[in-house]
This record gives C-alpha cells, structure tokens and sequence, in this order.
C-alpha cells in the first residue's frame, strides 16, 4: 500500500527555513504572508490493506519520521 | 578509567574525543555504532560529527542504532554518558536528555570560541561554582536548543541546566548549552569540550568537564 507521511513544523513552533524562504518570495515581490517548510514521504508498506497501512505508517510517523517536540505529522493512504 | 568513545558514519571529532581523553589520564576505547555490548567501558561519550548524514533529523538516526540501546542500559545503571555537539543530538534524539536541537535561527554554521557560564555545581564540573566561566569552542547548524516553556521550567527547578551561553549564538531557549537528565549522570553540551584540551588551542577548559566525566566514572551515581 502506498502512504503518504507528512511532516510538518508544529503551530506556533518558529520555523527559520520557513521564514527565510517567505523573506526571498518577499524580495521576488509575491504577497507570501507566511511560510511553513515540512518533509514529505512516500512509503509503499508491505500490507494488503489499508487500515493495516495505516497504523504502521501512524506508528512509524510518530517514532520515526518526526519528533513531537517541534513536528507534527498528517498519514494519507492512497485510495 | 576506560571511557568509550561511539564511531557512527559520518562522526568527524571521534579521534579527537579519543586524544583529548588520553590526555586527561583515561584509557580511550573505540566504540562502533554497530556493536551490540561496550567492551567494559566504565564511561561513554557520543561524540561530534553529523551521524548518518544528519539525515532526517541531525541524531535521529544514530539514535536507532543497535549501540545506543548498551548506551541507554549504561545511563540508566548510573554510569556516566557525554553527549558533544552531534552527541547532544543523538541523546536528545534517545529520549536520554531533555529537549530538542534545531536549526541555528541565523541558519548559519557558526563556528567560534564561546563563553560558558556554570549554570549549577556539578560532579561534572569539577571545582567550578555558579557563575563561572568557560571558554569553549563549538561549531554547528543545529545547535538551538528548544523545549516546550513547560519542561523549561521543570529543567530549571530540577538544577538540569549545565551551561548557558553567554551571548545566545544560535537561538537556544534560555540560551542553555548544557543540560544533564534528572538523574545526573547523562550530561551533553553543543560547545565542544575536546578541542579545548591543550595550550595551544587557546583553552584548556574542556578538561574540567573530561575530568568530570572520569570523576564519575571512578563513583557512579547508582540509580
């Protein structure tokens, strides 16, 4: 099954690779109010179904894939 | 006192962790990320580089290496464990000390020497109060040390914090350098200890927290 993880800052967390991209499309003239910079990535788990997908991509996610401190992660399981 | 120093691919200040505690008196051992005991070893440093890469997470990934769980047994029998710079990373990565290392928010690498003020008496700083201060080099992207105000909080009524920069380089909350788990036998510090072991380098005060390390390692704390 193919998953999709995504991590991203947590609300509220000050993200400077985020900020110093929105100062450059500043610079370029785009009205980019704010900017969060996250990770994306695409596991194929080796499971037939997708609720069983889901809770190994859940699990790996939250031990692996991102630190709870400053991320939080989003799993979406492809259809 | 044997110390062990871990070997991860990608650690670059691993010899010089081995050099700096051969000079203090310690008999170095190298450690490799693969091992699965620590050949006796009355201490462990994890030290400086970028693990793996740094990839995923500086430490992250070293975290997850089979030595880390000898690391974790030795920590929580009470013996000592130092983490520098990429060994912060890696601890904090374990969940074997408190909080979390980001990106320095001038995203910049910064390199230089930094003064340290003593944030507590501590077995491992040897003959130092309050107040004192250090000088230390360090060098990092990642060194912004952050956790929740909440734990912060905890950190300081527990006496965790070790040393605290004393002009912010990289935007570490409360501009700690050093914290210690509520124990106090795990300690690490982004500054780098190993490279102020010798005269002609500027600083010789990196041997205090060696010492320390040894100190303890002679009478561990027995949690």
């Amino acid at each position: 099954m193919k998953v999709t993880v995504l991590v991203r800052p947590r609300d509220g967390i000050l993200d400077p690779q985020g900020e110093a991209v929105r100062r450059s499309l500043a610079g370029l003239g785009y009205p980019a109010a704010d900017v969060r910079a996250g990770k994306v990535f695409d596991l194929d788990v080796d499971v037939p179904d997708a609720e069983g997908a889901r809770a190994i991509a859940d699990e790996i996610a939250g031990k692996v894939l991102s630190n709870p401190l400053i991320e939080q992660y989003q799993v979406e399981v492809a259809g | 006192m044997r110390v062990g120093v871990v070997t991860y691919p990608g650690a670059c200040d691993d010899r010089d962790a081995l050099h700096a505690l051969a000079l203090v008196g310690a008999e170095p051992v190298r450690l490799w990320h693969a091992d699965s005991d620590l050949h006796g070893v009355d201490a462990v440093v994890i030290p400086g580089g970028f693990s793996y890469g740094d990839y995923l997470r500086p430490g992250a990934l070293a975290a997850l290496s089979p030595v880390m769980e000898c690391v974790r047994a030795h920590a929580a029998s009470g013996r000592p464990v130092l983490g520098i710079c990429n060994g912060f990373q890696v601890l904090t990565e374990a969940g074997l000390v408190p909080g979390v290392l980001r990106p320095n928010t001038s995203l910049q690498f910064r390199c230089l020497d930094v003064t340290l003020a003593v944030g507590r008496e501590s077995p491992w700083l040897p003959g130092c109060a309050v107040g004192d201060e250090l000088v230390i080099p360090m060098k990092h992207h990642d060194g912004c040390w952050f956790a929740d105000p909440g734990q912060v909080a905890e950190l300081e009524a527990n006496g965790q914090v070790l040393l605290r920069y004393r002009e912010n380089p990289n935007g570490s909350v409360g501009s700690i350098a050093g914290v210690t788990n509520r124990a106090g036998n795990v300690a690490a510090l982004m500054p780098h200890p190993e490279h102020a072991v010798e005269e002609l380098f500027g600083s010789t005060d990196g041997r205090i927290l060696l010492e320390g390390l040894l100190q303890q390692a002679a009478e561990p704390v027995g949690v």
